[in-house]
C-alpha cells in the first residue's frame, strides 16, 4: 500500500505533463484543420513539386 | 417541341446528370469519363494535364459544377489601389494573401489546390485549410500577379477571393483554441478524478483508513479545481447573464450544480466530513462542453461560408477625367463623376447613361435573364452587368444609397420582423429550471426539520442528480449529428433554427431562374423550315454566335463542327448577320432575321422560350427555341416534397407567361409571375398570415428579402454572395432533391430530440424523490448520470450515416 505514496503524486505529475502536452499541440495549430490531415496520409507525394515543403512551413507560420 | 434529353449518366466530375448528346469526354486514370459541360471538360483536363488527377481517387465528395464562363474580369485585382486591402508585403519582398476559397467538399480538394497552385511560377508557399476553406498563399510580386494566381484556382474549378474577414476569422480561430483547451482540461481532470473516485467507492464498500480517504479526496480536489475554475467558466459566464436579464437558462442549474457540489466536495475534504462529488462535477463539465463545443464546430463551419458583401460590385471603377482615363476605388467616386463600363462588367453605381448603348442584364434585382436595352439618358443600377458595348455613366449614388443598398435594407428589416420558433429545449429548459430550485428549496428545508446535519448533503444530491446534463445534451447531440448528414449531402444549415423549422414547413416556395433552372440559355428545341437538318441549323447560328458576350452565345457553346464566319456584325437587342461558306445569313427576333433580307416574318411557333429565328437571303431557314435550362432533378424534387406533405409553389420574377410555362412544365399548382422583391415578401407574409410555415428556396439578390422572410430559407450554392449571407441554409451540391430529405431528416430530428427529452425528464423524475429521500450516495449518482447521457448521445446518434447517400 505504502507504494501509493509514491504513485499517487507520480499520477499527477503525469497528468501535468499532458495538460503541458495539449496546450502545447492545441496552441501550436496541431488542430487547426482536423478535417484534413487524418486523410493527409492516404495522399502519395511522389513527384513532390517544389513548394509542397514550404507549404507546411507556411502553415506553422500562420499566427 | 421540347426534345428534352434523356438522363443517362452522371458527370463524373460535379455528378450532375450528362445530358443525351453531350460529348465532353476526359481520359482520366487511363478510362474515358462523361462530363455534362465545357466547364466540367475544362476543369478536368486542366487537373488530368497537371498530373494530378490522381484527385479523382483521393477526393471524399463530388466537385462543383463550375461556373459556364469567367463571371468578372480578374485584372482589377492587379491595381495598386486594391491590392492594399488585401495583400501583405513581407520585408524580404514577398506578397502574401488570405484567400476564401468556394468549392473545397473534402481534404483532398486542398491537395490538388496546394499541388497545382505551387506549380505556378512565383509562387513561393500555398497552404490550404480544408476546414475554414481559406488558403494562405505567398508569392514573389515580380514574378507573378494576384490575377494570375486567382486564375489558377479558376482553371481547375475554384474560385478564389479576397477573404476581406481575417479578423473574424481569427477570432473563430481562438475562441476555438480555447474551447479545446477547456475541453481536454476537463477531459484529463475527469479522469483523474475518477481513478480516485473508483478508490473512494471501493473503500466505502470495504472500508478505508481514513488518511487514505483523504490523500485520494485531496488528489481529486487538486485536480478538479482546474476542471471548475477554467474549463466551467463559460457555464458560469451564461448563467450570469442570463439571471442578469431575469431568464432562466439551461446554464443556471449547471453552474448552480458545479459550484455547489464543488464548493461542498472541498468544504467535506477539508474537514473531513460529508460526501465528495468530484467526479460527478467534473464529468458533468465534460459531458456538457463536448455538446457546446460540437455545436460551435457547426457554427464556425458554417460562419466560414460567408465573406464580406463588398464582393457584388467591383472594387474598382475606370473615371473619365479631363487629363484621361484613371482606375479609382470605387467608394472614392463621387455623385456627377462619369466613368467608363467596359463590356460584360458589372456597373459599380447607381447612374444614368451618357453615350453608349448597351444590353444591359439586370437579373441581380428581377431574376430576368434577357437584358435589358439601355441608351442615353437610361437608369442602370449597380451590381447590374453590361452587355456588349461599352457604356459611359454618369454616377447617381453609390454604396448604401443606391437599388441594391435599399434590398439589402430591407433585408435586414425583413429578418428583424422574422417569426421566431422558440427552441424546444429553452421552453424545457425554463420549466425545469424553475422546478428543480423550487424542489431543492423544499428539501432543504424539510430535511433542516428532520435532521439538519444531513440537509446540505441530501440537498446537494437532488442538485447532482436533477443536474440537466441528459437534458442540455438532448438537443445539441440530436442536431449535430442531423446537420453533420445533411452536410453530408450537400445541404449547410447557417443558422441554428433551421432543422426545427424544417420539420414543421408545410409550404415551399420555389424562385425560378437559377432555381428550378441553372440561370443559363439553352437549346430546348430546333425547327427546320427549310432542308437544312437540325445539327446544321445549329452549327450555323452557333457560327454567328461566335466570339459574342451576349448571354444568347453561351447557349451555343457546347455545338460541335462550327463553321468560320466572315462579316460579323450585331444589331444590339436584335440579332447577329454574317457570311458563312459564302452564304449570307441572319439570326435573331423574327423581325430581324427576316427584315434583313427583305421578307415577312414567319409565324412564332407555339410554347415557352425564345423563339429566334435563321434566314438567309432564299427566305426562313428554321427556328432555334432558346430556354432556360431546367436543374436536372427539379420534377422529381417536387414530386418528393409533395410526397412529404409539402405544398409547393412558383414565386418568379420573370414573365407571368414564362413563370406559367415552367409551372406547366413542373406540375406546379399554384404559380405567380412578375413579382417584385417587395411583392414576393408580401406574398410570403400572407401565407404567414394564413397559417402556413414556409420554406423559401431562391438564388438572385431579387430573392433576398423574400428569403430573410421566410420561416426558413434555402439559397442555392451557387447564388451571389448576398443571398447566401442571408439565407438560413445552402444546397451547395444543387440538388434539388436533398430539399425533401432535408426536411424528412428534420422531422426524424425533431422526434429523437423528443424521445431524448423524454427521456432525460423520466431519469429526472424517478430519481429525484429518491434523492430527496437522501437513498442515493454519490457513486450511484455518477453512475445514473453517465448513463443518462450515455443513453441521449447513442439515440442521437441513430440519425447519422444510415441508409441513403453514397
Amino acid at each position: 500500500m505504502e507504494s501509493l505514496l509514491f504513485l499517487i503524486p507520480l499520477s499527477l505529475v503525469v497528468l501535468g505533463l499532458a495538460v503541458w502536452l495539449l496546450f502545447w499541440a492545441v496552441n501550436s495549430g496541431q488542430y487547426d484543420d482536423i478535417d484534413r490531415e487524418g486523410e493527409e496520409i492516404l495522399f502519395d507525394d511522389d513527384p513532390a513539386p517544389a513548394a509542397a515543403d514550404s507549404a507546411k512551413e507556411a502553415r506553422r507560420d500562420d499566427p | 417541341m421540347n426534345s428534352r434529353p434523356e438522363i443517362a449518366l452522371d458527370c463524373y466530375h460535379c455528378g450532375l446528370p450528362v445530358p443525351a448528346g453531350a460529348d465532353f469526354v476526359v481520359a482520366i486514370d487511363g478510362a474515358p469519363r462523361a462530363m455534362c459541360c465545357p466547364g466540367c471538360q475544362a476543369v478536368a483536363s486542366a487537373i488530368v494535364d497537371g498530373g494530378l488527377d490522381r484527385f479523382y481517387r483521393y477526393r471524399g465528395a463530388l466537385s462543383p459544377t463550375p461556373p459556364a464562363a469567367a463571371t468578372e474580369s480578374l485584372a482589377s485585382y492587379d491595381l495598386p489601389e486594391v491590392q492594399r486591402d488585401f495583400v501583405r508585403a513581407a520585408p524580404d519582398g514577398s506578397h502574401s494573401a488570405e484567400l476564401l476559397v468556394s468549392g473545397i467538399t473534402c481534404s483532398a480538394c486542398a491537395w490538388l489546390i496546394e499541388h497545382h497552385l505551387a506549380r505556378v511560377p512565383g509562387v513561393e508557399a500555398v497552404s490550404v485549410n480544408a476546414s475554414t476553406h481559406r488558403c494562405l498563399l505567398r508569392w514573389r510580386p515580380e514574378a507573378v500577379a494576384p490575377s494570375r494566381l486567382l486564375a489558377a484556382f479558376e482553371a481547375i474549378g475554384y474560385e478564389a477571393r479576397p477573404a476581406g474577414d481575417e479578423g473574424a476569422e481569427r477570432k473563430r480561430g481562438r475562441e476555438a483554441k480555447l474551447f479545446l483547451l477547456r475541453l481536454g482540461v476537463a477531459g484529463l481532470g475527469m479522469m483523474q478524478a475518477g481513478h480516485a473516485a473508483i478508490g473512494l467507492y471501493a473503500g466505502a464498500y470495504t472500508g478505508i483508513d481514513p488518511e487514505w480517504e483523504a490523500l485520494l479526496r485531496w488528489v481529486s480536489l487538486v485536480t478538479v479545481t482546474p476542471v471548475v475554475l477554467f474549463s466551467a467558466q463559460p457555464f458560469f459566464a451564461a448563467a450570469w447573464r442570463s439571471l442578469r436579464a431575469r431568464h432562466l437558462v439551461m446554464d443556471v442549474p449547471v453552474a448552480l450544480a458545479v459550484a455547489l457540489a464543488f464548493v461542498a466536495s472541498a468544504w467535506a475534504t477539508v474537514t473531513h466530513s460529508g460526501e465528495v462529488y468530484y467526479d460527478s462535477v467534473s464529468m458533468f463539465v465534460f459531458l456538457l462542453l463536448l455538446g457546446r463545443y460540437l455545436e460551435m464546430r457547426v457554427r464556425h463551419r458554417n460562419e466560414h461560408y460567408s465573406a464580406s458583401l463588398a464582393r457584388l460590385i467591383p472594387p474598382v471603377a475606370t473615371r473619365l477625367d479631363p487629363g484621361g482615363e484613371q482606375a479609382v476605388a470605387v467608394k472614392s467616386l463621387l455623385p456627377g463623376d462619369l466613368i467608363r463600363v467596359a463590356s460584360g462588367a458589372t456597373i459599380p453605381c447607381d447612374g444614368v447613361v451618357e453615350a453608349g448603348q448597351g444590353a444591359v442584364i439586370e437579373a441581380v434585382l428581377t431574376g430576368e435573364q434577357n437584358p435589358v436595352v439601355k441608351g442615353p439618358g437610361s437608369a442602370v443600377s449597380a451590381g447590374t452587368v453590361n452587355g456588349d458595348n461599352p457604356l459611359r455613366i454618369r454616377v447617381a449614388s453609390t454604396g448604401q444609397h443606391t437599388r441594391l443598398g435599399a434590398i439589402l435594407d430591407l433585408v435586414a428589416s425583413a429578418q428583424g420582423e422574422k417569426p421566431r420558433i422558440a427552441t424546444q429545449a429553452d421552453r424545457v429548459a425554463s420549466g425545469f429550471v424553475a422546478a428543480v430550485l423550487v424542489v431543492s428549496v423544499a428539501v432543504a428545508a424539510i430535511w433542516w426539520w428532520i435532521d439538519p446535519a444531513r440537509a446540505l448533503w441530501v440537498t446537494l444530491s437532488v442538485l447532482v442528480v436533477t443536474c440537466p446534463c441528459a437534458l442540455s445534451l438532448a438537443t445539441p447531440t440530436a442536431l449535430t449529428v442531423a446537420s453533420a448528414e445533411l452536410r453530408r449531402r450537400g445541404f449547410l444549415i447557417r443558422r441554428g433554427h433551421v432543422l426545427e423549422t424544417l420539420a414543421v414547413v408545410d409550404r415551399c416556395v420555389f424562385d425560378k431562374t437559377g432555381t428550378l433552372t441553372l440561370g443559363a440559355m439553352g437549346v430546348s428545341g430546333v425547327l427546320p423550315l427549310a432542308d437544312l437538318a437540325p445539327e446544321e441549323l445549329l452549327a450555323l447560328a452557333a457560327a454567328l454566335e461566335r466570339g459574342s458576350s451576349h448571354p444568347i452565345a453561351r447557349a451555343f457553346a457546347g455545338v460541335p463542327a462550327v463553321p468560320p464566319v466572315e462579316d460579323q456584325a450585331s444589331v444590339l437587342g436584335q440579332g447577329v448577320a454574317g457570311t458563312v461558306a459564302g452564304r449570307r445569313l441572319a439570326f435573331g427576333t423574327p423581325e430581324f432575321a427576316a427584315g434583313r433580307f427583305g421578307f415577312p416574318a414567319p409565324a412564332v411557333p407555339a410554347g415557352a422560350g425564345l423563339p429566334l429565328l435563321l434566314a438567309d437571303e432564299g427566305g426562313p431557314l428554321g427556328w432555334i427555341v432558346l430556354e432556360d435550362t431546367l436543374r436536372p432533378g427539379a420534377a422529381d424534387a417536387i414530386r418528393q416534397l409533395e410526397a412529404a406533405g409539402v405544398a409547393v409553389e412558383l414565386l418568379s420574377g420573370d414573365r407571368p407567361a414564362a413563370a406559367a410555362a415552367m409551372a406547366d412544365r413542373l406540375a406546379i399548382r399554384q404559380w405567380r409571375g412578375g413579382a417584385s422583391p417587395e411583392d414576393k415578401l408580401a406574398h410570403i407574409r400572407r401565407r404567414q398570415g394564413e397559417g402556413h410555415r414556409v420554406l423559401m428556396v431562391g438564388d438572385g439578390i431579387n430573392d433576398v428579402p423574400v428569403l430573410s422572410g421566410a420561416d426558413v430559407s434555402v439559397a442555392m450554392g451557387d447564388a451571389v454572395d448576398v443571398t447566401r449571407l442571408h439565407a438560413d441554409s445552402l444546397l451547395v451540391s444543387g440538388n434539388l432533391d436533398t430539399l425533401a430529405a432535408a426536411v424528412v431528416l428534420a422531422r426524424r430530428t425533431r422526434a429523437i430530440i423528443r424521445q431524448n427529452l423524454g427521456w432525460a425528464l423520466l431519469y429526472n423524475l424517478l430519481a429525484l424523490p429518491l434523492a430527496a429521500a437522501g437513498m442515493i450516495p454519490p457513486w450511484v449518482a455518477a453512475i445514473g448520470m453517465s448513463l443518462s447521457s450515455l443513453l441521449v448521445v447513442v439515440n442521437a446518434l441513430r440519425l447519422g450515416r444510415r441508409g441513403g447517400g453514397r
